[in-house]
């Protein structure tokens, strides 16, 4: 069991006169083992500070998050998270920088290095183990970063628009092959988008925020198995339903 | 003939034009050595300096001063760079300390240097390393500075716990790149600054203290030799030190910048 529970969460960001920007304000959300959940709404909506909270980044000022009955208070690698940056650490090649978690855990270079490579041929990269980051293209930096993340076998993978800065052709490759690993680790995915098309072709659950001071405005369960046909009418339909709640959680501030 | 070999053919010639214009014009122009030695009577300078020894053993004391002031700089420097940089309430309580010192200049300290060490090879020592640690220190909290985020972040989401942690395996790597460049400026200001202290009697042996010791014999080819052995072990520290840097440390970071 691998849920996530959100309670009632607040942030407030302190301003320098002494005010505080409220980003988040009683956040409620139920996720589910094994559950694929896109975050969307607009910009400014505190998508990313949620996600962050999560990962523990960032501290709620108000509320809790739990995962799996224990609550979070700070970055944990049972937490896998994977930026929209790219965060790979350019001075060490693939290989070092999957096995990274898990020469923080002490384990022994040769089994790192096994379960590294296990999690470089689950994302197709075999053949760059030993490349470094500076030699590989964005989609495949992606990878690398995904595959770090899930090295250290988190009960949870956070996602923060990971594809944004990839070409759409690049990111429909990459959308498809993070359903196949999802499938493979059964993973709770938490991920951050601005694409509603991204969200509906991926999660089970989208969860639209509504902005300043962001809050769950709507769920809209998804029950289609994958793979998703980007061009039925019914995809349509959905993609339309929730860009119109967007836009008017935008239009109502 | 390739481009490499017409660029050395074109720079060894410039180099035998120079000195043959050097040479005429210290001969027939000029016409004292004393004002300008002639190529011949320096190279006959630096064959009689070798074979006297005392050339090998002054170049000899000036790396041992340069090495103990820079290897000092380098192990005080780049950790409390690191404290500061790193830790906010070190860089407060350490920054007007560090304010005040670092526009004196590294000459300024001779008279102390003599007063605390002597005649010894640790007083010129304490000069270079004077001149060699701000270089190194600002480099060092620069970088650490600069360290981005997400790759903090990307440490703490995979497991390190603790500011030694981050350190070791995120802040400093990343450092490396802006720490070697910082060493590289230090050694230069290293050198600079192991000339003047031995020149102004920190020392009684070593390259600067020669050069100075005979422009007082009025030798001047003999200066005119320690001039250009200064110049010389200057450039292949540094050439050494960067080809080090650049083939063995830095491979990822050639690519990171092209």
């Amino acid at each position: 069991m691998s849920g996530v529970t959100i309670r009632d969460l607040g942030k407030a960001f302190p301003k320098e006169d002494g005010t505080a920007t409220q980003a988040l304000d009683g956040v409620n959300l139920e996720i589910g083992d094994t559950e694929f959940i896109c975050l969307v709404g607009p910009s400014g909506c505190g998508k990313t500070t949620l996600l962050r909270i999560i990962a523990g980044l960032e501290t709620a000022t108000t509320g809790s998050v739990t995962v799996d009955g224990r609550a979070v208070i700070g970055p944990d690698p049972k937490r896998g998270m994977v930026f929209q940056e790219y965060s790979l650490f350019p001075w060490r090649r693939v290989i070092d920088n999957v096995a990274f978690g898990l020469e923080m855990k002490g384990i022994a270079k040769e089994e790192r290095r096994r379960t590294a490579d296990r999690y470089i041929e689950m994302v197709g990269l075999s053949q760059f183990r030993d490349a470094y980051p500076y030699e590989l293209s964005g989609g495949m930096r992606q990878r690398v970063a995904i595959a770090r993340a899930l090295a250290n076998d988190p009960d949870v993978l956070l996602m923060d628009e990971p594809f944004g800065a990839l070409d759409a052709q690049t990111r429909n490759r990459m959308q498809k092959e993070l359903l196949s690993l999802w499938e493979q680790t059964k993973k709770t995915i938490v991920f951050v988008t601005h694409s509603v098309d991204e969200a509906v072709y991926l999660a089970n659950r989208i969860v639209v925020l509504s902005p300043r001071p962001g809050s769950v405005q709507e769920v809209i369960a998804i029950p289609w198995p994958h793979p998703r046909d980007r061009t039925s009418a019914e995809f349509a339909e959905v993609r339309r339903r929730v860009l119109r709640m967007i836009d008017e959680t935008e239009n109502s501030q | 003939m390739n481009r490499q070999t017409q660029k050395r053919l074109l720079g060894v010639a410039a180099l035998v034009i120079a000195a043959a214009i050097w040479q005429i014009i210290a001969e027939y122009v000029v016409g004292r050595s004393f004002i300008l030695p002639s190529v011949t009577d320096v190279a006959s300078a630096f064959v009689t300096l070798l074979e006297s020894g005392t050339l090998v053993a002054d170049i000899v004391v000036s790396l041992e001063h340069f090495g103990i002031g820079l290897l000092a700089a380098f192990l005080l420097g780049v950790p409390i760079g690191i404290l500061m940089g790193w830790f906010r309430v070190a860089d407060f309580l350490l920054d007007p300390i560090i304010e005040i010192l670092r526009p004196i200049p590294p000459l300024a300290w001779i008279p102390f240097a003599i007063i605390w060490f002597g005649l010894t090879t640790q007083a010129a020592g304490f000069v270079i390393f004077v001149g060699a640690f701000f270089p190194i220190l600002t480099a060092t909290y620069t970088a650490f500075r600069s360290v981005p985020k997400v790759f903090v972040e990307a440490g703490k989401v995979l497991g390190c716990d603790t500011s030694f942690e981050l350190i070791r395996y995120v802040a400093l790597p990343a450092a490396i790149p802006a720490i070697a460049s910082g060493i590289r400026i230090a050694m230069g200001v290293g050198w600079m600054c192991l000339v003047a202290a031995e020149m102004f009697g920190v020392s009684r042996s070593g390259l600067g203290y020669q050069l100075w010791h005979n422009y007082y014999l009025h030798q001047m080819p003999n200066v005119v030799v320690y001039m250009l052995i200064l110049g010389l072990a200057g450039l292949i520290i540094d050439r050494i030190f960067r080809n080090y840097v650049d083939g063995q440390l830095l491979r990822w970071h050639a690519g990171e910048v092209a």
